[in-house]
């Protein structure tokens, strides 16, 4: 199946059925996480109505982590089996992802200041989301800092990789050291320790992100094949003095002696 | 009714978090979300117009 989707005209086919499904459906389950977070989850006993902060910030900072698998995973796939779509398809997540790291930080922060007084502290947590979210500025720059788009995808991809040892860092980085940020409530061995009324719209929320992904990923990679599919043409078209400039004199051609 | 609405607005105190917070996350992703879609209005326009002039120059 991934082979007979990674064929580009098959997904322009595949994707123009999928977007407009994903694009209501985000906007659907969104709407319905923002009512149960924002009107029927409760207070919480200690933070009380500030708790609401976590429906935007942990379905964003799962959508930071999960963007970045989904980035290197798709750039390993480019880089081994030189798939096609794979480099486009990282290339467009990773704009998302940084949004979505973005979100996390500021939420976050916007939370740390009435829960912990501090609007940010250097501890594991938060400084190595920080490195997170300038790992994605920084693939997004090399990914587009070449003239020839292939270079750029390679060095990205090459990037992405290494980037991967931050993901468990990020993840047990509220075990391994001493932070302000509490440890894991949801994802962890033993099930969640967190009240259905609570959990339930997180998970709506984290639906409705992942759903909000999907749309924006297919929107991007659309957009990206649509512009190479104008750059081969405009190159195929060009006027024939341009052709002939562009191949090399046979005497270049030649090995040094 | 007016009373209702300010103390639910005031989230308990914390309406100078809360609402930023979601705040934030709306422009945000809305932002991206509007700039995704005008990219790809674009390109697929631009691609559109190619290969009409392709096909008529042929």
């Amino acid at each position: 199946m991934i082979n007979r989707l990674a064929n580009p005209a098959r997904f322009m086919r595949s994707s123009a059925v999928a977007l407009p499904w994903c694009a209501w459906a985000s906007l659907a389950v969104l709407a319905l996480g923002l009512y149960l977070a924002l009107v029927t989850a409760p207070p919480d006993y200690q933070q009380g109505e500030s708790v609401r902060i976590m429906y935007i910030h942990v379905p964003a900072a799962w959508m930071a982590l999960g963007v970045y698998l989904f980035i290197a995973v798709a750039s390993g796939v480019a880089l081994v089996w030189r798939h096609p779509l794979a480099e486009i398809a990282a290339a467009a997540a990773a704009p998302i992802g940084a949004a979505f790291t973005f979100v996390c930080l500021a939420s976050g922060s916007l939370w740390g200041r009435p829960m912990w007084g501090a609007w940010w502290v250097w501890d594991a947590r938060l400084t190595s989301v920080l490195v997170l979210f300038f790992l994605y500025l920084g693939y997004i720059a090399l990914v587009n800092g070449f003239d020839e788009p292939s270079r750029g995808a390679k060095a990205g991809s090459v990037l992405a990789l290494v980037g991967v040892v931050n993901l468990p860092i990020i993840k047990f980085s509220v075990d391994w050291w001493n932070t302000l940020h509490q440890p894991a409530s949801v994802m962890r061995l033993g099930g969640p320790r967190i009240d259905p009324s609570m959990l339930v719209p997180l998970l709506v929320m984290a639906a409705g992100f992942l759903l909000l992904f999907l749309t924006l990923l297919l929107l991007g990679m659309r957009a990206a094949l649509n512009e190479r599919k104008a750059l081969a043409l405009r190159l195929n078209s060009a006027p024939a003095p341009g052709r002939v400039a562009v191949e090399r004199p046979v005497a270049a051609q030649s090995p040094i002696p | 009714m007016i009373d209702d609405v300010s103390h639910y607005l005031a989230m308990g105190g914390y309406a100078a978090f809360v609402w930023p917070a979601y705040g934030v996350a709306l422009a945000v992703l809305g932002g991206l979300a509007w700039y995704s879609w005008r990219r790809y209005r674009t390109s697929a326009d631009a691609l559109d117009k190619l290969q009409r002039e392709f096909r008529t120059r042929r």
